[in-house]
């Protein structure tokens, strides 16, 4: 590389910026922005920049921080019960594909070996382009999405068995040892993941909480995600699994959408570099010199991959729409085929040519998703009639409530509501809290409420009520403000910290709870009683003060930045309080002909 | 005779600023077999405890509401109190027969003169007649409806009168309580 870093680094933003939008304005989708970008600044397009394998091999963390967060959308329990889907569906996809494709190899006269290991190639889908779609479309939680993902993951775990199969198709060399082996490796590998990550890891990650050092924090997140993925990937493991069972032994935790948060940016521009560098690698002069035959193989292999898929989901149980969707988003060929592929050639299993022609046709096969996805949201989608829809099977079950801040005040609240069968989605940004009420079978998440991406994965778009019930008043206005500005149908209640703020919520209008002015109340009605007077009369005076004390603080709200006007005013309030009292005493006393006593 | 235990229910929202009903009150207090029971002490928001209140119930034979009348009829935790606590398979309906057998009696005052409660009086009405929704309620509940104790002009009666008003009040429950207790005060023909 003769380009310093920065200039690279301009070259990839500046094409990122300028192609993507144009492309997703097409309808065509950020993936396919991200491809073109890359084919214009590769060494086949305007040689911007060169060294796409080392960027491919650098940019597949992307691909690894996307799976990380998709592992920690699944809770181990979820996980387990999608074993039919990952065994049998992704299975039978994978086998299917590669009899079929060697078949058809044999049939032109291909030796069988060929055949098989580029079904093998074939049969993997681009977890970076099917998951990053999905995502994008909002399709992820849905039947299709799901299917599509177990299918996935299913590949994804057939990766290792595979290049072991390549290594037996091997001409000589290496025997069964080896296989066991690596075999034995791997497992002890996940196996020794599992443990850690089961009993060390929230120890670890509240220690650094602890240190309410967000950097640090972020930086810990990363550096699990890679340590697990390299982990992993040393013993011959693809780096997306390793991240994704991090991911999966996350999910229940409490840091969970903390982890999310701060992921989320990384796996973004990575994913999308990794995009580029694919768009990149597009060898456009092999294009150019064999277009008949890596176009012919790519439209082949789209086109028999979706007649092999859509059956085979209707098969396991998949409705019209979702078996077409999930048939499109698997159609193309995937970055795991590079790997199959690369190994091939270097085992000498496949010529150099039939390698260099077999990556093409994958490269061209990854174009066309968004083309036929487009194509189907277009034409196919409106003609299909809409039958009753399933309800979205969502990943997170989202409750009616979120509460902020799970301390003394919030916590009371929320058993209140629970008492009455109203759910809460409770968050605290003390992970000593958290820790503390989970203890207790509480669910709680950590994270600041301040931040519009917490307040939308608490699920702030559907709930109804957001109660902030956080001790710091700054912290509350704050999250207040931008609750009302982004979700204007999401009612909010508020703990008030004092009179000041709650002149400040009378006027955004949003109700406020001062926090010990309803236990002083209390105290004064209860101070009444013992000096004699009747409980039921003590406590209609508390009320009577109580209203005329918000009264009141609806009143001078207007007046609040007023010194001298607020100084005035409450006097007034005062004596009229006073009056008042008088007043409701006098009429007790008064009584008269159909007066009692 | 055995002796019955008497539950006075006492319903003044402004207890400390009567003075009929203190007086009565403190005249029955500490009285043995009488318990009294203040409802607006024990449930200041109407908030009535439904189980506390049966068990009391249940301990006692006699039941006495002692009120003020107020808009011709009980003071609201009266009111609420029937609504929550005489509950139906409790108080009534199928198997609802625990106050069965019991008696019950009401000691109301009122603010006005005597005079007005009578046909063509300022009340229109006279007390018994007034107080009918309670003796059905007993009635319905199976227990002996008594006739009620009343205190006339509770506002402008002499000190003294209300001294001699709280004696007799007070006999009549050492009475009920020995066993000897008044002539059931039915206006609903027996058969029903």
């Amino acid at each position: 590389m003769a380009q310093d870093f920065l200039s690279q680094l301009l070259v990839y933003l500046a094409a990122a910026v300028i192609v993507v939008p144009v492309v997703k304005r097409l309808g065509l989708g950020s993936v396919l922005g991200f491809l073109v970008a890359g084919i214009f600044i590769g060494p086949w397009g305007f040689q911007l920049i060169s060294g796409v394998d080392t960027i491919l091999q650098f940019a597949e963390i992307g691909v690894a921080l996307l799976l990380f967060l998709v592992g920690l959308e699944l809770e181990p329990r979820r996980l387990w019960s999608m074993r039919r889907s990952v065994f049998g569906l992704g299975g039978a996809q994978i086998a299917i594909t590669v009899a079929a494709v060697a078949a058809i190899a044999y049939a032109l006269g291909q030796p069988l070996t060929v055949g098989i290991v580029a079904g093998m190639g074939f049969a993997m889908s681009s977890t970076a382009i099917v998951l990053a779609t999905l995502a994008e479309k909002n399709l992820l939680p849905t039947p299709s999405g799901q299917a599509s993902f177990a299918v996935l993951l299913a590949q994804d775990l057939a990766v290792i068995p595979l290049l072991l199969l390549l290594a037996l198709l091997a001409p000589g060399e290496k025997g069964a040892e080896f296989d066991s082996l690596v075999a034995a490796k791997a497992i002890g590998m996940v196996v020794a993941v599992i443990l850690v990550g089961r009993h060390l890891l929230r120890p670890v990650l509240r220690y650094i909480a602890n240190t309410h050092l967000r950097e640090i924090f972020i930086a810990f997140s990363l550096l699990l995600v890679l340590g697990t993925a390299s982990l992993v990937h040393w013993v011959g493991l693809s780096l997306a699994l390793g991240t994704f069972l991090a991911g999966v032994l996350l999910a229940d935790s409490e840091y969970r959408h903390e982890l999310e948060l701060d992921i989320e940016p990384f796996k973004g521009l990575l994913l999308g570099l990794f995009f580029i560098a694919v768009g990149m690698s597009v060898d456009v002069g092999l294009f150019a010199r064999a277009t008949h035959v890596v176009a012919g193989l790519a439209l082949g292999v789209v086109m028999l991959k979706i007649a092999l898929l859509f059956p085979l989901a209707r098969l396991f149980g998949i409705s019209g729409r979702d078996a077409v969707i999930f048939a499109l988003m698997l159609s193309q060929a995937g970055e795991f085929a590079f790997v199959l592929f690369g190994a091939a050639g270097a085992q000498r299993i496949l010529p150099r040519e039939t390698v260099a022609l077999l990556t093409a046709a994958v490269t061209a096969s990854m174009l066309t998703t968004p083309f036929l996805l487009f194509a189907y949201e277009r034409f196919i989608a409106p003609r299909l009639a809409r039958g009753p829809e399933r309800a979205a099977d969502l990943i997170e079950e989202h409750h009616p409530v979120i509460v902020a801040g799970f301390g003394r005040f919030g916590q009371i609240v929320v058993r209140l509501l629970l008492g009455r069968g109203i759910g809460a989605t409770v968050i605290d940004h003390d992970p000593n809290q958290i820790d503390l009420v989970r203890r207790f079978g509480w669910k709680a998440y950590y994270g600041d409420v301040t931040r519009l991406d917490l307040l939308e994965r608490a699920g702030a778009a559907e709930a109804k009520l957001l109660i902030v019930a956080v001790d710091n008043p700054d912290t509350a206005r704050a999250a207040v403000r931008l609750a009302r500005s982004r979700y204007p149908n999401l009612a909010v209640l508020v703990r008030a910290h004092d009179r000041t703020d709650a002149y400040e919520y009378v006027e955004l209008g949003v109700p406020a709870i001062r926090e010990t002015f309803g236990s002083a109340v209390e105290a004064g009605e209860r101070a009444l009683e013992m000096l004699g007077v009747g409980a039921h009369s003590a406590w209609r005076f508390a009320q009577w003060f109580r209203r005329h004390d918000e009264e009141e603080i609806a009143l001078l709200a207007a007046h609040r930045h007023d010194q001298k006007q607020l100084i005035e005013r409450t006097q007034k309030a005062r004596d009229d309080l006073e009056q008042l009292l008088r007043d409701e005493e006098g009429r007790i006393r008064r009584g008269g002909e159909g007066g009692w006593d | 005779m055995s002796t019955l235990r008497v539950l006075v229910l006492y319903a003044h929202p402004n207890h400390d600023m009567s003075r009929t009903n203190r007086v009565l009150r403190a005249a029955i207090e500490g009285l043995a077999g009488v318990t009294v029971h203040d409802l607006y002490d024990c449930y200041p928001h109407l908030f009535v405890d439904v189980r506390r209140e049966q068990r009391l119930l249940l301990e006692h034979d006699v039941l006495v509401f002692q009120h003020p009348m107020q808009w011709y009829s009980a003071p609201a935790i009266v009111k609420e109190w029937e609504d929550s606590v005489l509950e139906n398979g409790w108080a009534y309906g199928e198997g609802g027969d625990k106050l069965r057998g019991k008696h019950f009696m009401q000691a109301v005052s009122t603010g006005g003169h005597s005079e007005s409660y009578r046909h063509g009086g300022k009340a229109h009405f006279t007390i018994p007649e007034l107080l009918r929704p309670f003796e059905q309620m007993a009635h319905y509940c199976g227990m002996v409806y008594l006739p009620p104790f009343v205190t006339h002009d509770a506002r402008d009666t002499a000190d003294s009168e209300i001294a001699t008003q709280a004696v007799r009040y007070r006999a009549l429950l050492e009475a009920i309580h020995r066993g000897d207790v008044p002539a059931p005060f039915h206006t609903i023909p027996a058969e029903d």
